[in-house]
């Protein structure tokens, strides 16, 4: 039959063409698709957040960097909203580079929009060199890694620090990253020093991370893009304000058309008998 | 001398390291926070390198007129231009510095990473055939992972019918059980298996059977 032979030989310019297609028009018309119910590890970081007492401090990781904003982004604006509407102390830090902008930007854009005040609700602390060299040095001195804030600022001067020497005075670590980092958070901080750590990642990781889920070794895991729109179904934003669901839209069709490609690009491949002559070279 | 002593450090480094995890005396917590700053201070030093590597690298390529030379006259032109900005007028919010990391390094970033759904795209289109029961296998998982990350998408396949109602709510339990239980044991068997490693890595360097880390290109015994 010619069309299973089209289709195995067809031109990957219209399969190119149908990703951007599937990507764009859910986006250019905010085009919403029911979710279903949150992932489980993605509720547990909601619950943790939950049960924690106005005035605890939460540790936020930015660790990582344009490439993989679309997925983490929208995490981290709704967790960092949480925190804040929840009148939690944050602590930001970042062990990428890219992700000290981020993070500084993410949280003076949400601390604006609550009323938050930097310095006494948030502080951003900027970026360190030395990932898990930092990461051990904060669980004997924050203030001997972070003198100051990364605007100069002393952090002994800022009520957001008071009280704030090591992991000890720390509820919550949560590490927004795309690379190895978490498994540093796990090993240094939560191993070595009992921080409770959850973390937001990107979805290829979560394979990587599920058995420390498991293990009890993260309290929770938000876990991509899915993460995010199940995170801000969790704190009631307007599907068409939320970043994640929006995102979700365009993830499900293009999702759905790489299946709907597998599966007629295998029923071409055992039609077509291709599969008989590959056996016989 | 040039290699014994070296070996002597590593060794009593190490052996200080594990020791001072279980007795947590003051003279050793005091010790290994002193370590830790020198370890972050030459951690520091790999950004040193790093930018060492990336000039050698491409002025090299530019000096040799190699292929595609022209890129690297970009890179170096686009580095050099940052850090003059970044240190030159900061990088406080609504710099100059600031305004070229969002405008221009942020789109081009996420620009290049995006390319990859096309190409994985393509490629699970060209290459995921069920070929054997083991590959076979891995197609419907990751078929059923993929929905169940997704599971919007099967009411766009099936509408708002029983069935499609029904896999709509199944669909990503059926996707955490696969994650919860298949996956993690396999990937626990590769934990357990790098984490050995890493011990008997570290073990040999310790005892000097590995000595790669001392230069000149030899190898462990």
């Amino acid at each position: 039959m010619r069309i299973w032979g089209w289709l195995l030989d067809l031109d990957r310019r219209w399969i190119f063409l149908g990703i951007a297609l599937a990507v764009v028009i859910p986006i250019v018309t905010k085009y919403t698709l029911p979710q279903g119910k949150p992932a489980p590890p993605t509720v547990a970081v909601y619950n943790y957040i939950e049960a924690l007492k106005p005035g605890e401090v939460v540790m936020i990781a930015f660790d990582y960097s344009p490439s993989s904003m679309p997925e983490l982004h929208p995490q981290a604006l709704a967790v960092v909203r949480h925190l804040l509407q929840h009148k939690l102390r944050v602590v930001s830090v970042s062990l990428n580079i890219q992700g000290t902008s981020l993070g500084r930007d993410l949280l003076s854009q949400v601390g604006g929009e609550l009323g938050a005040v930097d310095g006494v609700d948030y502080v951003h602390l900027g970026f360190k060199p030395g990932g898990s060299q930092v990461i051990l040095g904060m669980g004997e001195s924050i203030a001997q890694v972070y003198p100051t804030a990364a605007d100069g600022r002393p952090i002994a001067d800022l009520p957001v620090m008071e009280g704030v020497k090591t992991y000890d005075d720390v509820s919550l670590l949560i590490d927004f990253a795309a690379g190895n980092l978490p498994f540093a958070w796990i090993a240094f901080a939560g191993e070595r020093y009992n921080q409770k750590i959850a973390a937001g990642i990107t979805a290829v990781m979560a394979t990587d991370l599920y058995p420390y889920l498991q293990s009890g070794q993260l309290v929770g895991l938000i876990n991509g893009l899915k993460g995010a729109a199940d995170y801000e179904a969790l704190l009631g934003i307007e599907p068409s304000e939320a970043p994640g669901m929006l995102g979700m839209s365009s993830q499900s069709i293009a999702h759905l058309l790489i299946v709907v490609l597998v599966i007629a690009g295998n029923i071409a491949y055992f039609a077509s008998g291709r599969h008989r002559r590959r056996g016989r070279s | 001398m040039r290699l014994q002593i070296p070996l002597l450090i590593t060794f009593l480094a190490g052996v200080f390291m594990a020791v001072q995890f279980f007795v947590p005396h003051d003279l050793g917590v005091t010790a290994y926070t002193e370590l830790l700053n020198w370890g972050r201070i030459i951690g520091a030093f790999a950004l040193v390198l790093g930018i060492h590597s990336l000039l050698r690298t491409h002025l090299e390529k530019i000096r040799r007129r190699r292929h595609d030379w022209p890129y690297s006259m970009v890179a170096i032109v686009s580095f050099v231009f940052m850090v003059v900005i970044g240190i030159g007028f900061g990088s406080d919010p609504g710099s100059a510095f600031d305004w070229l990391f969002n405008y221009v390094q942020v789109p081009l970033d996420a620009t290049m990473f995006a390319l990859l759904a096309f190409f994985i795209a393509s490629a699970a289109f060209r290459t995921f055939r069920a070929r054997s029961t083991e590959a076979t296998l891995l197609l419907v998982a990751a078929i059923v992972v993929m929905l169940g990350r997704v599971p919007g998408s099967l009411l766009v396949l099936f509408g708002q019918t029983g069935v499609g109602e029904w896999l709509h709510s199944t669909m990503p339990d059926v996707s955490e059980w696969i994650m919860n239980f298949p996956s993690v044991a396999a990937k626990r068997g590769i934990i357990f298996g790098v984490a050995l490693g890493s011990i008997a890595t570290a073990l040999r360097i310790m005892l000097g059977i590995e000595r790669s880390h001392l230069g000149g290109g030899g190898g462990g015994e």
